[in-house]
């Protein structure tokens, strides 16, 4: 009872969250891209929640807009490379022989390069742009997903239910989706979701770089990278994303943390 | 175990060729724009100057050319010349290596320093006051992105406090203290918590309880028994966090810009300067490759169970 407790919570807060980032154009004060230099570097004060940068930008309100940027570009790559890498794991493990030797000799490129360096490599070959950003990181992501995937179908495909299922003529791609994609689907939605906090991190970093996001465009990563030349004036242009950043990663964090502690029936 | 490491070593093969394929025709896609790039700053320059660079680049030929000439200089060391400075690759990259690996070792070893005792000791004293702070100091570490810690170190220890420095040269080891730091943050907060529950789950295990039963004293059964297994769960987080730590080092070594090859890269991408973009992807992964090859074969040097599947014939 206390485990569904704390799930509710932090997915309550998860929902808080999102509901924000997709209202974040109605709700937000001021205009994120409006320059007004008079006003600019102003301290966080009762007009400017959290202060303005360098263009006289309400932070606020950046941050605010920046959070539909992060978290929806996360929640995209996160969909599709673990929609991705289920789909090949489930195949990959379901049928074994060649097609499961193949598919993991392709996996085994793309983890033998380390994430955020492969990512580096592809952002430059495609230019900047937060879905570029997203692209390079999916390049690589998506083969954790079928690798665990694969390891869990191995565990389940010879399970008298899905023998008995193959006995009475049920169609592979019907056992796959029916019987083993369930099966597997909760320990895929744990990994998923103790996955977006780095995922965050990892895609806020590139725009850090300059290899995400562009400016002007409202991300946290690129308003950090814009305001860290003026930590020591104005350090509130470098706080206020990172610490979104903060929040949004650790409230992702206890989520994905409540979502394994209620599913995982070995406690 | 030999025929172990001969099989791990062919396999390596066909990953070094896909490493060099893969890296050098992303390059390649966008390879031309760098002729533009190099001849922005000269004002206008006509077609037919830069088609006598690529010439000489040798970015006119066909692609499988390219690729071949070039798989061979990366074999004997001749990565081609940077299209900015005119240095030799392989040169500036070796050059640079060594401020990245020391960044490396340095925060590598203060991440176990800090986080092995610390983990231990949360597991120990599991569910007391100190447990939970020592939880939620790690779950902190782990949410914080790692340039936010950069800056903020920088801020409070450099800028306020006037300890450190932010930037310098490497022969003073007070400037590798705030970087290696960052490092630190991150990769200790996982390595606390990963070490906690390993050894949570060992001290639930039936020898430890006949251990106890037996009279002999808890620090004996978890500095004999416990800390193997200790062991193989921080070889494993070591060469995992290999691969954040080669790459993370690219935004660290930007920010407090220290000269590795992960500030090599930021600036080369920013330049589009490509043979050091390819030599920087090409050798991070396959040190990358290696050490995740070192941490299997250690692997198997200390644990026999793995030892026995692999004998299995699988």
């Amino acid at each position: 009872m206390k485990r569904y407790k704390a799930l509710t919570f932090y997915g309550m807060l998860i929902l808080l969250l999102l509901v924000v980032a997709a209202a974040a154009p109605y709700i937000v004060p001021y205009d994120p891209y409006a320059q007004n230099l008079p006003t600019a570097l102003e301290a966080p004060n009762g007009i400017h929640w959290l202060g303005t940068d360098r263009y006289g930008r309400d932070i606020f309100s950046r941050v605010l807009v920046g959070a539909q940027t992060t978290i929806f570009s996360a929640l995209l790559l996160l969909s599709v490379i673990s929609v991705f890498g289920i789909f090949i794991g489930i195949i990959s493990g379901y049928y074994g022989g060649w097609i499961d030797t193949v598919l993991m000799r392709i996996t085994d490129v793309f983890l033998a390069f380390p994430e955020m360096i492969f990512a580096v490599a592809v952002a430059a070959a495609l230019g900047g742009g937060i879905l570029n950003a997203a692209a390079a990181l999916a390049l690589v992501a998506w083969t954790k997903y079928a690798r665990l995937a694969r390891g869990l179908v191995f565990t389940v495909r010879h399970m008298p239910y899905i023998v008995a299922a193959r006995m009475n003529g049920t169609k592979n791609s019907a056992i796959m989706s029916r019987h083993i994609l369930p099966n597997i689907a909760g320990t895929m939605f744990v990994t998923a979701a103790l996955d977006m906090g780095t995922i965050i991190m990892e895609l806020a970093g590139l725009s850090f770089l300059g290899l995400g996001a562009m400016p002007p465009m409202a991300e946290w990563g690129a308003m950090m990278n814009n305001g860290r030349s003026m930590i020591q004036t104005a350090p509130w242009v470098v706080v206020s994303p990172g610490a979104a950043i903060f929040l949004t990663v650790a409230i992702f964090n206890l989520f994905g943390d409540s979502v394994r502690d209620y599913l995982d029936p070995k406690q | 175990m030999h025929k172990y490491i001969i099989k791990r070593c062919i396999q390596l093969i066909p990953i070094l060729f896909w490493i060099t394929f893969l890296s050098f025709s992303m390059m390649h896609i966008t390879a031309d724009d760098a002729v533009d790039m190099f001849y922005e700053q000269s004002g206008a320059v006509s077609e037919a100057v830069k088609a006598e660079k690529r010439k000489e680049l040798g970015l006119d030929k066909p692609f499988f050319v390219q690729y071949g000439s070039w798989v061979t200089g990366v074999l004997t060391g001749n990565m081609g010349t940077s299209f900015i400075s005119n240095k030799l690759v392989f040169e500036t990259f070796i050059d640079k290596l060594s401020a990245t690996v020391e960044l490396m070792l340095v925060s590598l070893s203060m991440t176990l320093l800090i986080a092995t005792p610390l983990g231990v000791l949360a597991a120990v004293k599991q569910n007391t006051a100190l447990d939970y702070l020592l939880r939620f100091t790690s779950f902190i570490g782990n949410s914080l992105p790692n340039f936010f810690v950069a800056l903020l170190l920088i801020y409070f220890f450099a800028l306020k406090l006037e300890w450190l420095p932010i930037m310098g040269n490497q022969s003073d080891w007070h400037t590798v203290v705030l970087p290696a730091g960052t490092l630190t943050i991150a990769m200790g907060a996982k390595y606390m918590r990963q070490i906690r529950s390993v050894v949570l789950e060992e001290l639930e295990k039936a020898y430890v309880a006949g251990a106890r039963a037996r009279g002999i004293p808890e620090s004996t059964i978890l500095l004999h028994s416990v800390m193997k297994s200790v062991c193989i769960t921080v070889i494993t987080l070591a060469a995992l966090s290999c691969g954040s730590l080669l790459g993370g080092t690219a935004i660290v070594e930007s920010i407090f810009m220290w000269d590795g090859v992960g500030k090599m890269a930021v600036d080369a991408i920013l330049t589009r300067d490509y043979p050091l973009i390819q030599a920087y992807v090409i050798w991070m992964s396959v040190i990358y490759v290696m050490v995740n090859l070192a941490a299997d074969l250690a692997y198997h040097y200390l644990d026999p169970r793995i030892r026995l599947e692999e004998g299995d014939g699988r």
